[in-house]
């Protein structure tokens, strides 16, 4: 059967990764390209990029590291950050990305899911969502989790969903960095409502997280985390053995 | 002539570019081609594929390499279909109507949905272990257990003899496939990790 997935996320600024806490106070880990190897030999079943430069050179300079990394590793691909147009799609999908995250720019333009959708199909439209808790709802948050749209997460979740997104990152901003746990309450919310491939995003903070995910949300198809994976806090190899041997089905 | 190349053909689907790189890191010699006499030059060829099937095998038409890709699979020379590249290998497919394929292994191209439990995604996505033939050359460099890479949603339906290997999603779906020196696989080797580099290391070495 399909096996859970474990993904680290790499997020990259200025040809640099970088991660901070609660999306403040950013702090440069490491080379991309050197990191994916590392990942890709460790045992990750999918990388994740997000581009988070601004400026027209960072974005060249980022495909130019997605293209080194495609060369060099091959397993699943996911790219994100400064996604606005199927343009966009075309030029990260050339430089070997498999997968493409949609977050703001599906909120600017939501028929862009489905317009990706069409064109290359569900299963590489990812939506990823920044959700936070407002006045007792799930609420979406745009750009980089700075400005609440006023969207309802669980209605967002739906929406996308049902115009062809083949897959969801949901990325806790309450949890996010904490290393505290998953944020079970907001990840179960959204997986009751929906049916595709859930990625959780936000809090894990040990390789227990992890077990408590998979074991209490069985729908949630994949842990994505950053800092403690790129810190060595934890290593994928010794997650994926830990999770394997508590019978959750891992790819080893 | 002593080429040593490996030809993937490029008929306008689909993104090449993981494909290609997977062969050169192996130190391949690699084309990516829309020429004829480049695939009836090489050692073996390499048929990719995503997307829907009518689409595809309309495109691989109106090239017309898929005569040539026929006639040089049945002259002999490997030819390795890869996940909508190994469903054209088959007589049909049922996605959206009933569409012919090369017709280069008999079976037929059948939905997912319906044959799996109800309560499993469609489409089968994600890492799923492989059980393969331990004595099929395709296999020859792996020694352990293998995790392989889907992205689809119909499958082959074909005869045991065809099959090399396949994965549980409650039922045995086909993961490779072999007519002689016809091969097909389901999965993603390019994108596979380790092991689907293993395969196309193996499959580079076929002459």
């Amino acid at each position: 059967m399909v096996t859970k997935r474990i993904i680290p996320c790499l997020d990259v600024r200025n040809g640099r990764v970088v991660k901070g806490t609660n999306f403040e106070n950013v702090k440069d880990v490491a080379d991309p390209v050197e990191m994916a190897r590392i990942y890709n030999d460790s045992g990750a079943d999918e990388l994740v990029f997000y581009d988070i430069t601004a400026t027209f050179d960072g974005r060249k300079l980022f495909t130019d590291i997605l293209k080194d990394v495609a060369s060099q590793v091959f397993i699943p691909l996911t790219v994100g950050g400064g996604i606005n147009t199927v343009e966009d799609f075309d030029r990260v999908l050339k430089c070997g990305a498999d997968k493409v995250s949609v977050n703001s720019g599906a909120i600017k333009n939501p028929k862009l899911i489905g317009e990706a959708a069409k064109l290359y199909g569900d299963q590489c439209v990812v939506l990823s969502m920044d959700v936070k808790r407002v006045e007792g709802s799930f609420r979406v948050f745009s750009r980089g989790g700075r400005d609440d749209t006023g969207i309802d997460a669980i209605e967002w979740a739906k929406f996308g969903e049902a115009n062809g997104a083949g897959e969801l990152v949901i990325n806790s901003i309450d949890t996010d960095g904490v290393r505290g746990g998953f944020d079970m309450e907001m990840l179960s919310a959204i997986a009751d409502v929906t049916s595709i491939p859930i990625i959780a995003s936000g809090g894990a903070g040990n390789m227990e997280h992890f077990y408590d995910l998979f074991k209490t949300l069985p729908r949630i198809d994949a842990g994505l985390a950053a800092g403690i994976f790129h810190n060595g806090s934890v290593k994928i190899s010794d997650l994926k053995k830990f999770l394997s041997a508590k019978n959750i089905e891992m790819r080893i | 002539m002593s080429n040593n190349v490996t030809a993937i053909v490029d008929y306008g689907v689909g993104n090449l570019f993981s494909l290609r790189s997977s062969l050169e890191f192996l130190g391949c010699d690699v084309i990516v081609t829309d020429k004829k006499e480049e695939l009836i030059n090489a050692k073996r060829i390499i048929l990719p594929g995503v997307g829907a099937f009518e689409d595809a095998v309309k495109k691989l038409r109106q090239t017309g390499l898929d005569e040539t890709v026929t006639v040089c699979a049945k002259n002999g020379k490997p030819l390795l279909g890869i996940c909508l590249g190994m469903q054209m290998l088959f007589d049909n497919s049922l996605e959206y109507g009933n569409h012919k394929g090369l017709g280069l292994i008999p079976g037929s191209v059948v939905p997912l949905k319906g044959k799996i439990d109800a309560d499993l995604k469609v489409p089968h996505i994600g890492w799923n272990k492989l059980a393969y033939k331990k004595d099929e050359d395709l296999f020859k460099y792996i020694d352990s257990e293998a995790y392989v890479y889907y992205v689809h949603s119909y499958y082959a339906d074909t005869d045991d003899s065809y099959i090399i290997a396949n994965s549980d999603y409650s039922i045995k779906v086909t993961g490779a496939v072999k007519n002689a020196n016809v091969y097909g696989t389901q999965f993603h080797p390019e994108k596979s990790g380790k092991h689907g580099l293993l395969m196309l290391k193996a499959f580079c070495e076929k002459e």
